[in-house]
């Protein structure tokens, strides 16, 4: 009891870091399934398609596996999903209590969104024998809508604590609230944008790679070709378009929250004509090693060389996000970016000359870890995003060690929460192992009956 | 406006404990459903009955959360901090149940099938327990407005959580049985409706029981609530005790369709008596639903967005029941279920 008593004395001194960590790791663990949830829908759906058309019982495995495997995904995405709204008054009371009833509408939204993709995730991973296979395939459609409508909510529910929109403060009261305007804030679009076409790239690459280990121990059937050929070809071709959509929130970045583009950049002095800054220490006010493009940031910015950037100096020291971990989370995605748009350009040449994929290992190598590339990016650009909005969590408004729960003993919450994450993780790595190397053999009850995949595939 | 969207939500919490709550109950059979081969007729039909529908049924807690964080901000704060133990135990509980249902059909082995099998089974008695200490906590009046600003650990230790906790899984375990026999009726399994049918008929008699000592604890405990109670909830108690009392009689003379009716009638009742007797108060004595309100531009938004989703979340919802409940037309889509 001498250690309760201590824990509850803490009342009152909150404990930030903690409650920090918390949110960063159960949201860091829940936005990799989450991706899957919004990917994953479709590219199931199109294996079944072209299983039906093509009497195609290579794709209609596949197509099974991948249902399966997403039917785990969401299961543990609905339930780590759970835990973040809970944690949005556990920790962050502050934020809820003050902002609830501005930005939470799209929450509301979004609890639309995850209903309908719960209820057809039910209805087609349980439906293969009580629906028609068009039924069966019309059943699924609602996941896909349902998947990235949601993104869109979540993500502009983000976007508003970046650019808060849709309500005055008039002596310290918060008047004129409006929820919608709130909602369709300026970082709206293009964070959403961004954020889907992640999940997509996150989904392929992720899928792909699994196939492309496969194919490195030697299993070059169709099953597995098909399996590496699918999702790599979405992910090959989002990954363009989302190079693009990166410039356009770095814009709106660049507008609307000129502080986090100065740490992206490791940028101090305000000027004209500034570099763009690659790598690099940001130690005393300014970068140690990096490889500076001249006039990169003034040219990618104003498309003009001589455009102004402003930099850290336009704040106190107190108001900068810590620069080092923006600047170089923010590199390690655009690089990881561009690594995957090489890899994709590599598949399209190659297709294009032999409609076939590179034969060479090194392709397969590399496919083979661009899952885990793409989510080391999807964890970097969050955490840019994140952590460059700090000291804020309000952009501007409210600071993140205001909005903190004052209760004592939130550390124990977060060594709790750490320890079932660890579990967590290792069942769901355990069990999507065990599912790619089934070939959608049956083992769970949401099977679809065997006369349908020997008979009823034409 | 205001209670609109507060009826909104009780409506969804309400969802949350007939649907949420068997799929809970149905946890707490398969703990009790003994060793692995004479556990294994209820596991299945358990099994068979939730999976398809548990994680849609699940959402209603999420949209119970969404919408008491967008329309009645400082009371989801005042909940939410002071109550976080008990909300952090029944998140991981929740996230135990979900992923070990999900990943027990995923693994051919035995000993893990074992292992997530108890893990699914242990978290869905203790969530719904930690999920009535909440209850009890805010019955009570023991979470005051503000951050944090309740004790972390009497708040949802005290005499009216524990009898929250106890009815909560009690009431679980309640639906559970009466829904899995007309489940198993469907089946035609007499065995497992004869099963059933007694566990629901024993829960019924004993959470009856746990509700009339309950009475002296709110008297003692939460004064205010028992008033309220006594008073102005008294017609919909009443309802509550006739219909869990029908439910048992229907339960003995086999009628299973009007049983799942009497006993969701009777968790209603339960749940909008509670929230007449605490009306005006979302939190007794410091914050009334007029001051815990969002802005009038917010409670309007809310009630579209409410009107919208349900008129696309309810025809979905009847879709998924509608489904799983009917017997398999066999002559087009042949089954392998194992029923």
């Amino acid at each position: 009891m001498g250690t309760l008593s201590g824990v509850l004395a803490e009342a009152a001194t909150p404990d930030l870091f903690h409650a920090r960590m918390q949110m960063a790791f159960s949201l860091g663990w829940h936005i990799v399934v989450a991706c899957f949830g919004v990917g994953f829908p479709a590219l199931v759906l199109f294996a079944e398609w072209r299983s039906y058309r093509r009497a195609d019982t290579a794709m209609f495995g596949l197509a099974h596996t991948w249902a399966k495997a997403m039917g785990v995904l969401f299961a543990v995405g609905a339930v780590s999903g759970t835990i973040l709204s809970f944690e949005m008054g556990m920790l962050w009371p502050g934020l809820m209590a003050r902002f609830g009833d501005i930005y939470g509408f799209p929450f509301t939204l979004e609890g639309f969104a995850f209903f309908i993709e719960a209820i057809f995730v039910g209805v087609y991973l349980y439906g293969w024998s009580r629906l028609s296979p068009r039924a069966h395939l019309l059943s699924g459609l609602p996941m896909i809508v349902s998947g990235v409508a949601g993104a869109f909510f979540v993500v502009s529910a983000n976007g508003w604590m970046n650019t808060p929109t849709g309500f005055q403060i008039r002596d310290g009261q918060i008047v004129d609230t409006d929820p919608w305007a709130a909602m369709f804030n300026p970082s709206t679009a293009a964070q959403s944008v961004h954020m889907i076409i992640a999940a997509v790239m996150v989904t392929g690459f992720g899928v792909a790679s699994v196939y492309a280990v496969g194919m490195l121990r030697g299993r070059r059937d169709r099953y597995h070709r098909i399996g590496l050929l699918l999702p790599l070809t979405v992910a090959a071709v989002a990954t363009p378009v989302q190079i693009a959509v990166g410039d356009w929130l770095a814009n709106v970045v660049a507008d609307h929250q000129p502080v986090k583009l100065a740490a992206m950049e490791g940028l101090y002095h305000s000027g004209t004509g500034v570099p763009l800054a690659l790598g690099g220490i940001y130690l005393d006010d300014r970068l140690v090693g990096a490889i500076e493009l001249p006039y990169g940031l003034s040219l990618l910015l104003h498309h003009d060389p001589n455009g102004f950037v402003p930099g850290l100096d336009q704040v106190p020291p107190q108001l900068r996000p810590p620069v080092n971990v923006v600047h170089l989370s923010y590199n390690a995605m655009v690089g990881i970016g561009f690594a995957l748009l090489a890899l994709a350009a590599w598949l399209g040449w190659v297709w294009w000359r032999r409609r076939d994929i590179p034969r060479s290992p090194w392709f397969l190598r590399a496919v083979a870890v661009s899952g885990v590339a793409a989510v080391v990016a999807l964890e970097a650009g969050w955490v840019t995003t994140e952590v460059g909005r700090q000291p804020w969590i309000v952009y501007q408004i409210q600071l993140t060690r205001d909005a903190v729960s004052t209760a004592p003993g939130l550390r124990y919450g977060f060594y709790l929460v750490l320890a079932v994450y660890l579990m967590l993780t290792v069942m769901t790595g355990y069990v999507l192992r065990k599912l790619a190397g089934t070939r959608g053999a049956p083992l769970a009850p949401q099977e679809p009956e065997q006369q349908r995949q020997a008979g009823r595939v034409s | 406006m205001a209670e609109a969207v507060l009826a909104f939500m009780w409506v969804g919490l309400t969802a949350y404990a007939l649907f949420g709550g068997a799929d809970f109950g149905a946890g707490f059979w398969d703990l009790l459903a003994g060793g692995t081969e004479r556990g294994r007729p209820p596991r299945r039909l358990i099994e068979h009955s939730i999976g398809p529908v548990w994680e849609a049924n699940h959402v209603w807690l999420i949209f119970v959360l969404v919408v008491l964080w967008t329309s009645f901000p400082a009371a989801f704060a005042a909940v939410a901090s002071t109550l976080y133990i008990p909300l952090t135990l029944a998140a991981l509980g929740m996230i135990a149940r979900g992923a070990a249902f999900a990943f027990r059909h995923s693994v051919d082995q035995l000993a893990l099938q074992r292992f997530f099998g108890a893990s699914f089974a242990f978290s869905s008695v203790t969530t719904p327990f930690f999920l009535g200490t909440i209850a009890g906590a805010v019955g009570s009046g023991r979470v005051p407005p503000g951050i944090a600003a309740g004790h972390v650990l009497t708040s949802w230790l005290n005499p009216t959580s524990i009898l929250g906790g106890v009815i909560a899984v009690g009431t679980c375990a309640y639906l559970a049985a009466v829904y899995l026999c007309a489940d198993a009726q469907l089946h035609d399994d007499s065995a497992l409706l004869e099963y059933f049918r007694r566990r629901g008929i024993v829960t019924a008699a004993l959470v009856g029981v746990v509700a009339l000592g309950g009475i002296a604890v709110l008297r003692a405990d939460a004064p205010h609530l028992f008033a309220g109670l006594s008073t102005r909830g008294l017609p919909l108690v009443l309802v509550s005790a006739a219909a869990g009392i029908s439910s048992i009689v229907l339960l003995a003379r086999r009628r299973l369709g009007l049983a799942r009716v009497a006993a969701a009638l009777a968790v209603t009742a339960v749940l909008w008596g509670w929230a007449v007797a605490q009306y005006p108060y979302l939190l007794h004595p410091g914050l009334t639903v007029q001051a815990a309100a969002a802005p009038e531009a917010t409670l309007r938004a809310m009630l579209i967005s409410l009107v919208v989703g349900a008129a696309l979340l309810v025809p979905s919802l009847v879709f998924l029941f509608t489904l799983f409940q009917r017997e398999h037309d066999t002559a087009t889509h042949p089954a392998q279920e194992p029923f």
